[in-house]
């Protein structure tokens, strides 16, 4: 009988509001490492659960939280974990923040009741209840914590894929990381516009941070590449480590007339050749400058 | 009937599509460009398509078209300007216009034709050289 059982738990917490506000917050502080939430915070946020707690039992006379009449205590909960996320709590916190309310409680009901199958049914009841509110705060928790996630990984990529001007006419693109369609696609869209902003003839892609290269990677590699030249750029790809060039044959990847090149000084070397380029030494080999033994002293 | 007008420059054909380019006005240009390569002995065509913002497979293989037509009446295409959401739309089509050149802007364009058009002339003085010792 559910609804009997909500109904004698509402009066029960009527009752005796007071005593078991004051013994759930004495719970929580022993839980609670200090510093982190100060206790007049905790007992606000304890009083405003077992108000909404005790007017959800009141009027819906419910013990399932999914109901209309426990859309406050949702709300409340949904807050106070997701601001607990936030401040670093551990999930096992979190939840407890809920379950310390059962000792409590048991404690209420066994003093308020003298027949045993009652208190039983009782207990039942509150375990139930409680243990939903707790599956939900530890949910709540999870989500708010997977959209920092998210978001940092969002971040990750826009900070991960700089294009750099090396000189006028060549760009740089060193990628690190592993290479996923979503940002291969930010790559290229950023490398394109780049190239449009600055004209330039040609674009290095500096795989020297890629871990593994696999069929996609070199697919989406490729694309960018045939997607410049479209554009009128053509593309060297450098920072080829020896693992990577055998698993590119090994896998039978076709990279076609792509040029590339070892190391992103030999890529350069040859960028600065095809705008017509070119680097050499000023003077021989250890021979000093004019002036320069006086700069070095400084 | 609106049509893309095709500028002459000495031995260059200049194309510039400013406008929304629809099947149908794509296939005049292939036509006239083909008759004005044909009526000019002209060596380029030049295609700026920096305005161009969207384009379609049909728009793809059109500029492919017309590339062939122009090797096949021995003049060379560059294709300047394209944005890099077309270069992109293009590429994600599989269609990557093998045989086509390009350039990041008219200027670059023209210097590589000039250079297209110089290297063959002076293939051509070889020839004629070599027939004169004959």
């Amino acid at each position: 009988m559910p609804e009997l059982n909500a109904s004698r738990l509402a009066t029960l917490l009527d009752q005796r509001f007071d005593e078991l506000l004051a013994a759930w917050t004495a719970e929580q502080l022993q839980v609670v490492r200090r510093g982190q939430i100060s206790a007049s915070d905790m007992r606000a946020q304890c009083r405003e659960l077992l108000q909404a707690i005790r007017r959800a039992l009141a009027a819906g006379a419910s013990t399932r939280i999914d109901g209309q009449s426990w859309a406050a205590a949702r709300d409340l909960l949904g807050r106070v974990s997701s601001q607990r996320a936030q401040q670093g709590f551990p999930s096992s916190e979190t939840a407890m923040f809920v379950l310390s309310l059962k000792r409590p409680l048991f404690d209420a009901l066994r003093r308020a009741s003298d027949d045993a199958d009652t208190l039983a049914a009782d207990i039942w009841t509150v375990t139930d209840l409680l243990d939903q509110l707790a599956l939900f705060t530890t949910e709540t928790y999870l989500r708010s914590r997977e959209a920092l996630i998210t978001r940092q990984q969002e971040d990750m990529l826009e900070l991960s894929t700089p294009v750099v001007k090396l000189w006028d006419g060549v760009l740089a693109l060193p990628m690190i990381g592993t290479l996923d369609s979503s940002r291969t696609q930010i790559v290229m869209e950023s490398l394109l516009q780049r190239i449009v902003e600055t004209g330039s003839d040609v674009a290095i892609l500096d795989i020297t941070g890629v871990p593994t290269v696999d069929t996609l990677t070199a697919q989406h590699l490729l694309k960018t590449v045939t997607a410049a030249r479209l554009m009128g750029a053509e593309c060297i790809i450098s920072g080829i480590r020896p693992q990577i060039a055998q698993t590119i044959v090994q896998l039978g990847v076709d990279l076609g007339d792509v040029v590339t090149k070892a190391t992103l000084a030999d890529a350069f070397k040859l960028a600065l050749s095809r705008i017509g380029l070119s680097v050499g030494r000023v003077r021989p080999a250890g021979a000093p400058a004019l002036g320069a033994a006086p700069a070095a002293r400084d | 009937m609106d049509s893309i007008p095709i500028l002459r420059m000495g031995p260059v054909l200049l194309v510039s599509i400013q406008v929304d380019m629809h099947d149908r006005l794509a296939l005049t240009l292939q036509e006239d460009l083909s008759d004005a390569i044909t009526a000019n002995g002209s060596k380029g065509v030049l295609i700026d398509i920096s305005a161009l913002g969207v384009v379609d497979s049909f728009m793809g293989r059109m500029l492919a078209n017309i590339a062939g037509i122009a090797r096949v009446l021995d003049a060379a295409t560059v294709v300047v300007g394209m944005q890099p959401a077309v270069a992109i739309t293009l590429v994600e089509l599989g269609l990557s216009l093998e045989g086509v050149r390009t350039a990041l802007n008219i200027e670059k364009g023209m210097a590589l034709l000039q250079a297209a058009v110089a290297e063959r002339d002076a293939v051509l003085h070889v020839m004629d050289d070599a027939d004169g010792t004959d």
